[in-house]
């Protein structure tokens, strides 16, 4: 032990050294109360605005998307509750153990996980993602019994766009589907997108996207570090987009797919007074509900690649040559241009050009003998139409046809139809660079050649016929309905001037030649008059896809199926006040009076007596079952 | 009785107790935000104060003269726990800081805190200060060569602290200032190569955040950004208990140990942060006081030792939260919630009341 004397030295030294750190001690703790100072007076400002941002936020409310509805206020695209399994990744620390772990209780197919990865990888780690759509109730229940074991793992409740009538609709009301990067660059431009997950891509939907989307709102949240939502300061609500009416008739609709089972094509049925449509059918079809979430990659090629292009809307976008469905225009152009309906041409069943040696056919090879206009209709004589079209030229023709519309969009309210083809010389030499034969007039005579139309157009310009030169513009939507107050808006398309000849009387002349096409003993649709209630009036159409030889002869039996003749009618009915106008393509089906004309028929049939109610069935003797 | 109990208690230090008891009280009021009103956690903090205050009490009653003779031998057992700790973990492949006693985990670097200006005081105190260079030397030692262990953990935050302990005690031993000019021209010279050789890379971006944390808001610099945004938007009244939104919406990252300082200067603003602040203070100089009052050295250089070491916590753990010091793993002392710490903290002030019991009154 040391001496106190050594203590009171030593205490020298730490006194002094105790005034040394406590002159530090007192250094420090000002120059943390600075600091502090700095922060909760000086900087104060700043730092209050920082925290309200960093915990107040503005999530947009999503809204509704408006339906839509047939002409009879049946549903043809609605809003329906779906579970959805959402994951949140950056909570969770091993995705493959918990997809093993939650395959045990909520079923999952290779092609949901398969896909779900593939987008884990390009979407950030902080954005939830869907597992899997469409839980049933009892998956949803088995899920949320267990939910405490998934953590990241979320059941939610969608509002989600459904097609009740799927397949009938795919092709005219469309479908809508997530919104993707391409749709992102355009999307800032329609309007404020906030929250909108789906926009409409094919059909009404993605036409009347604007109309349908609705206004999202805006609601400004209190958020926790996470990104939670604590609780709501203040809200807009969204505004549900408008309801849409369609003019479709979804019973017509059904028929009409019904009527073409089996079969490629399409039948587009407007009213023509109007020109809303009352059916627009490609057959064959697909379920639109597939593509609402994103549909399966194999699923989609299957579609894709079908030989049978089910995803093809015929109706807008299938270009056909017409063949002799346009023969009674050809004939308005004709008396148009004083060839007149009463001249008589012999049809020995062939035709040639001065000075050449190629004969262009009739499809009767022994001829029809002399023909006036009404006959060379009803019999569908090509020869008087060869010998026509020569007459007048194809500048004419050309000009002529175009009056109704040939070759031009009839822009019906759906994206993209296509404009067909009314050939002139100058479209030659642009398009072929080649100039233009005689021989092509021939072929655009009897609707062949290079002359193409989509089935929306046939049905058009067959409208325009009833209605006597009338024209109309075919279109989809009535009325638009305001779907919060109910308030219903017509849907208004500008009036098209009526189509007027030098002799009025020429539209009756036509139709009348149309009328015997049905009625007439000779008329190429005759069977059709089997039983019918009303008036029609119609055109068969058989249309060449590929070119016969000289010599050669058609024989159905022996073409392979992709080599036979497209089968066509147009047709309207009643003939005094018509109230449908209806065009019907089968691909490959063969004669026009054979497979397209019973369609029409069935459709008319339908339309006038099911659904119209104009005309009542015989009553049929009952077949006494109980018997 | 009555004289019983006087002599029972007779050890605690009052005014050093009414101190920590009002540092608590007002730890208790931030944890029970901090931890959203979690009151297990507030159970279990009580537990481990009470705990620790009897701690506190039974060291207070040890004489320093047995501490003293203790200083070499409790010095070597953590020592020897530092060594273990460090082989299980060389053995496990991990960072390796604790040790399970089955009922009971505690980090041996948590001892050091006291061994080392215990030990630093004792090497000092044999001879007259100031000390000459062979006893310095030895000194010097005996705080580096735990801090080398503590830093192979590797726990470089603890490892400072307990260098800054034992500085502490050097520093008031009296060595001249020419050699601490020269320490720090060292370090200087020095920084590069600790820089390059001894520093983790997430101690390097620590380091670089500190003076601009903002650089990377989301990222290394996050906690400090939070923190600072919650003191600087508590103003000078503070938001209201329960009322931060820094705090009760989780932007503080680890709001009821580390950063409580946050939660409580936003919620409690610059007039909260003074009072604690005071009673920080408060206690150190109560704890100068002892030591410049008590009669032999050791308990002089203990007792100092100690209290400035305490101001040391308090000054890194606030210089951190409010973004002057880089972020090191301190917890706020008697606020915090956390184990080991509160004890380590309660043994030394009850050897500064054991200190304090034998200041023969004037």
């Amino acid at each position: 032990m040391r001496t106190l004397n050594g203590f009171e030295n030593d205490s020298g030294v730490i006194h002094l050294r105790y005034m040394q750190a406590l002159l530090v001690i007192v250094g420090l703790t000002f120059l943390l109360v600075a600091r502090v100072v700095y922060l909760q007076i000086a900087e104060h400002d700043r730092f209050e605005s920082l925290s309200q941002e960093n915990h107040i936020d503005e999530v947009s409310l999503k809204p509704v998307r408006g339906l839509i509805y047939d002409r009879h206020n049946e549903v043809l695209a609605r809003n329906v509750r779906v579970f959805n399994l959402e994951v949140l990744p950056d909570r969770i620390r091993d995705m493959s153990a918990l997809l093993n772990e939650l395959s045990h209780a909520v079923e999952l197919t290779p092609d949901e996980i398969g896909q779900f990865k593939t987008t884990l990888k390009s979407r950030p780690s902080f954005e939830r993602q869907i597992l899997k759509t469409n839980l049933d109730e009892e998956e949803a229940a088995i899920f949320s019994v267990n939910q405490h074991r998934f953590p990241g793992v979320e059941l939610n409740v969608h509002l989600q766009r459904n097609y009740p009538h799927g397949n009938l609709t795919a092709h005219v009301v469309g479908h809508v589907g997530r919104i993707s990067p391409q749709d992102r660059e355009t999307v800032s431009q329609r309007g404020d997108y906030s929250g909108i997950s789906h926009i409409g891509k094919i059909g009404i939907e993605s036409h009347y996207e604007s109309m349908l989307k609705g206004q999202p709102g805006r609601s400004q949240v209190e958020m926790n570090a996470h990104g939670r939502i604590i609780r709501h300061l203040s809200q807009t609500l969204p505004d549900t987009g408008r309801a849409l009416h369609l003019s479709l008739d979804i019973k017509l609709q059904e028929e009409s797919m019904k009527a073409l089972e089996g079969y490629e094509g399409a039948v587009v049925a407007i009213e023509p007074k109007t020109g809303e449509v009352l059916a627009m059918a490609s057959v064959p079809t697909f379920d639109p509900n597939l593509f609402v979430n994103g549909i399966s990659r194999a699923k989609f090629s299957e579609l894709n690649t079908s030989s049978r292009r089910p995803l093809f809307n015929r109706s807008i976008y299938g270009q056909y040559a017409p063949g002799s469905t346009i023969k009674g225009f050809m004939s308005l152009v004709g008396i148009e241009n004083g060839y007149s309906h009463d001249r008589r041409v012999f049809c020995p069943g062939w035709f040639s050009l001065p000075n050449n040696s190629r004969r262009y056919r009739c499809w009767k090879k022994t001829g029809h003998g002399y023909v006036d206009g009404n006959s060379a209709i009803e019999q569908s004589c090509d020869v008087y139409y060869y010998n026509l079209a020569v007459r007048i030229g194809i500048d004419r023709i050309h000009e002529g046809m175009s009056r109704f519309g040939f070759g031009q969009k009839t822009g019906i309210d759906l994206p993209n139809e296509r404009s067909g083809l009314m050939p002139s010389r100058d479209w030659k030499q642009r398009a072929r660079q080649q100039s233009w034969f005689p021989g092509d007039t021939v072929n655009v005579g009897i609707g062949q050649g290079y002359m193409l139309m989509t089935p929306l157009q046939l049905a058009s310009v067959t409208a325009t016929l009833a209605n006597r030169g009338k024209s109309v513009t075919p279109r989809l939507l009535r009325m638009t309905e305001n779907s919060v107050s109910q308030q219903l808006e017509p849907h208004i398309v500008p009036d098209k001037e009526k189509i007027e000849l030098k002799d009025g009387r020429s539209y009756d002349a036509v139709i009348e030649g149309m009328r015997r096409v049905v009625y007439g003993n000779r008329g190429t649709a005759r069977r059709l008059q089997e039983e019918i209630l009303y008036d029609m009036a119609g055109k068969t159409g058989t249309a060449q896809v590929v070119g016969i030889g000289q010599d050669e002869t058609y024989d159905e039996e022996s073409t392979p199926k992709e080599h036979r003749d497209h089968s066509l009618f147009v047709g309207f009915a009643p003939l005094q006040d018509p109230r449908i106008a209806i065009a019907v393509i089968v691909e490959h089906g063969g004669s026009g009076s054979q497979v397209a004309a019973p369609i029409a028929r069935r459709l008319i049939d339908y339309y006038l007596i099911e659904r119209l109610k104009m005309y009542a069935r015989p009553e049929t003797p009952s077949s006494g079952k109980e018997a | 009785m009555a004289a019983d109990q006087k002599s029972m208690f007779s050890s605690l230090d009052f005014p050093l107790l009414s101190g920590i008891f009002m540092i608590c009280g007002i730890g208790m009021i931030a944890l029970y935000s901090a931890s959203g009103e979690d009151v297990d956690m507030l159970i279990k903090h009580s537990a481990r104060l009470g705990f620790a205050f009897l701690a506190m009490y039974v060291v207070s009653r040890i004489p320093t003269s047995t501490l003293s003779t203790l200083s070499l031998h409790l010095y070597c057992a953590g020592l020897v726990l530092l060594v273990l700790v460090l082989s299980v973990g060389i053995i496990g492949k991990g960072a390796q800081r604790w040790i399970d006693l089955g009922f009971v985990r505690f980090q041996p670097s948590e001892i050091m805190k006291i061994t080392v200006p215990m030990m630093t005081a004792w090497i000092l105190t044999k001879h007259p200060l100031p000390p000459r260079k062979f006893t310095l030397s030895l000194a010097v030692l005996a705080v580096a060569v735990p801090c080398v262990l503590i830093i192979l953990q590797p726990d470089l935050g603890t490892s400072l602290l307990i260098a800054a302990s034992g500085s502490v005690v050097i520093f008031l031993a009296g060595i001249s200032w020419k050699l601490i000019l020269s320490l720090g021209v060292a370090g200087v010279v020095a920084a590069p190569l600790v820089w390059n050789l001894v520093l983790h890379d997430y101690q390097k971006e620590r380091i670089i955040t500190l003076f601009d944390p903002w650089s990377d808001s989301l990222g290394a610099g996050y906690h400090t950004v939070q923190s600072i945004i919650a003191i600087g938007s508590g103003g000078v009244r503070g938001k209201g208990w329960l009322s931060g939104t820094q705090s009760q919406l989780e932007f503080i990252p680890e709001r009821s140990t580390d950063f409580i300082f946050s939660v409580y200067g936003e919620e409690f603003g610059l007039a909260g942060v003074i009072l604690l602040l005071v009673l920080y203070l408060f206690l150190v100089a109560r704890g100068m006081w002892i030591a410049l009052n008590i009669d032999d050295s050791y308990s002089k250089l203990l007792a100092g030792g100690l209290s400035i070491t305490f101001f040391i916590y308090v000054f890194v753990n606030i210089g951190m939260v409010s973004g002057i010091l880089p972020v090191v793993g301190v917890p706020l002392p008697f606020v915090s919630y956390g184990g080991t710490s509160i004890v380590t903290l309660m043994i030394g002030f009850g050897i500064l009341m054991g200190i304090s019991r034998r200041i023969k009154p004037y």
